[in-house]
């Protein structure tokens, strides 16, 4: 998380070598629970009420679980991916204009295409336009903060917006979130829907945030963290970090005579 | 050392945090952005099957409701099929009848409403069939993983009393927690839910 050199962080994390096993249409692969954060985390204060204590029931996936929504162009506006200009009044937003990409893969290393991925954020001085932000940083009249996009046949997604700022936020009297993106995800089936957060290299917040550090694995959180990426800017206007989302894999039906059902 | 897998591992999940609207609902956040938006609303006056609106709060540990939820729901059409490739049953496919919405709960009540029709029954792989069912997702600040739970109908007690996923669960008891009831009201069909998140009546959530 340290890393002060410009380069993309160790490739292994999150680059697969190329594995494509045929395209599956069986359940998906069991979630590891152990690289999420369990319900009931106590350092995060708000999990202590809102956390189920009985185990979760198994569920052999049914159609139910690997079907799910399926999106196109015609839900999007052409601003969408643009948070720079998509609330737009008077001027640009005020902040460090930089650029996200990246793919969605599933555990496979395939890319997901066509898979809808929505991102909201704070403005450059961590304030929300929401109704029930009441941070003293203020609102910037040119800055939403949201914004949505579809990935291509590879996977790959990008958008354009301002870097957020930290914020305060009541956990402990001196809480402060890291800088962060929102990111919302959907691939192909319902059961691999996943919302998470985004954050930005060398951030000194990270280590001491007490939502990051639910994340009981080391990697899985190092994964959270987007690399600078130098070679993706664009030079005299925006830098770049590029953040890969994975999404569970799905288990091909090598043979059909098995039975299937919960 | 035999040969590397090389799987990628999942994203770990992080919580929608309390300003989920922004993003998903703007209008809830109290701003307008986008052209198109995605509601609560499932239905077009085209969608064949019967209208039902879905109401009900999410409740935490003190039996207080969530005013900061966010609700999604993943349905197959009134003859049982969803609208996605990999269902490949028989019934009628509807193009314009996605079987998904999203809502967010009122910021004063906690209620969570959706528009929608009541789906049919869904034969599975191995060919039963299956009580008909609305998979919900749910996320809000101080859930770090989404939940996933589902809702069944009162008036279906049969299909209910023979469906495969109602009949893991070991206590009876618990099942009655994935049961929407029926009711009238000026003449709307409502069905009503309550999801707990601990305590004695906590619902049942699947690992998926
Ligand atoms: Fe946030």
């Amino acid at each position: 998380m340290n890393v002060q050199a410009p380069a993309l962080r160790d490739p292994r994390l999150n680059r697969p070598e190329p594995f494509t096993p045929p395209l599956g249409d069986g359940g998906f692969f069991q979630r590891d629970r152990s690289i999420h954060p369990p319900a009931h985390a106590p350092g995060y204060k708000s999990s202590v009420l809102r956390s189920p204590r009985q185990a979760l029931l198994s569920l052999e996936n049914s159609v139910s679980e690997i079907t799910g929504p399926v999106f196109g162009h015609n839900d999007l506006g052409p601003l969408d991916n643009d948070l720079i200009r998509n609330y737009a009044k008077d001027g640009d937003p005020v902040g460090e204009r930089i650029i996200v990409h990246g793919r969605v893969l599933d555990e496979t290393g395939r890319g997901v295409p066509n898979t809808l991925v929505e991102f909201w954020q704070a403005n450059a001085g961590g304030r929300y336009r929401h109704k029930k932000d009441t941070y003293l940083a203020p609102i910037d009249p040119n800055f939403g903060g949201c914004g949505r996009a579809l990935t291509d046949e590879t996977g790959y997604y990008y958008f354009r917006t301002v870097k957020p700022g930290p914020y305060p936020w009541r956990n402990y009297v001196n809480s402060w979130r890291p800088a962060h993106i929102h990111f919302s995800v959907f691939g192909s089936g319902f059961a691999q829907r996943l919302i998470t957060q985004m954050y930005f290299e060398g951030d000194p917040l990270i280590p001491v945030c007490p939502i990051l550090t639910t994340i009981p694995d080391k990697d899985a959180l190092d994964r959270l963290v987007a690399p600078l990426d130098l070679n993706a800017s664009t030079p005299f206007d925006s830098l770049a970090y590029r953040f890969d989302i994975v999404l569970r894999g799905q288990r091909s039906t090598y043979f059909e005579n098995r039975t299937e059902g919960n | 050392m035999p040969q590397p897998l090389n799987y990628l591992k999942e994203t770990a999940s992080q919580t929608a945090g309390p300003y989920v609207h922004i993003g998903l609902i703007p209008a809830m956040a109290g701003f307008d952005i986008f052209e198109k938006n995605f509601s609560n609303v499932l239905v077009t006056p085209n969608t064949a099957g019967e209208r039902i609106t879905l109401e009900g709060k999410v409740l935490d540990g003190t039996g207080t409701p969530l005013r900061d939820v966010l609700l999604e729901i993943w349905q197959a059409n009134a003859s049982g099929r969803y609208n996605h490739p990999a269902d490949r049953s028989a019934g009628a496919l509807e193009p314009e009848f996605r079987g998904w919405g999203r809502a967010g709960s009122d910021f004063d009540s906690g209620l969570v409403t959706f528009e929608t029709i009541k789906p049919g029954a869904i034969t599975d792989k191995a060919g039963r069939k299956c009580a008909p069912h609305i998979n919900v997702w749910v996320v809000a600040r101080g859930i770090n993983i989404g939940l996933n739970t589902r809702l069944y109908f009162s008036d279906e007690e049969a299909a209910n009393a023979a469906d495969p996923v109602l009949n893991l669960i070991e206590q009876p008891t618990r099942r009655s927690t994935l049961i929407a009831k029926r009711s009238e009201r000026a003449g709307k069909v409502v069905y009503s839910f309550t999801i707990n998140l601990q305590g004695p009546e906590e619902t049942v959530f699947f690992d998926v």
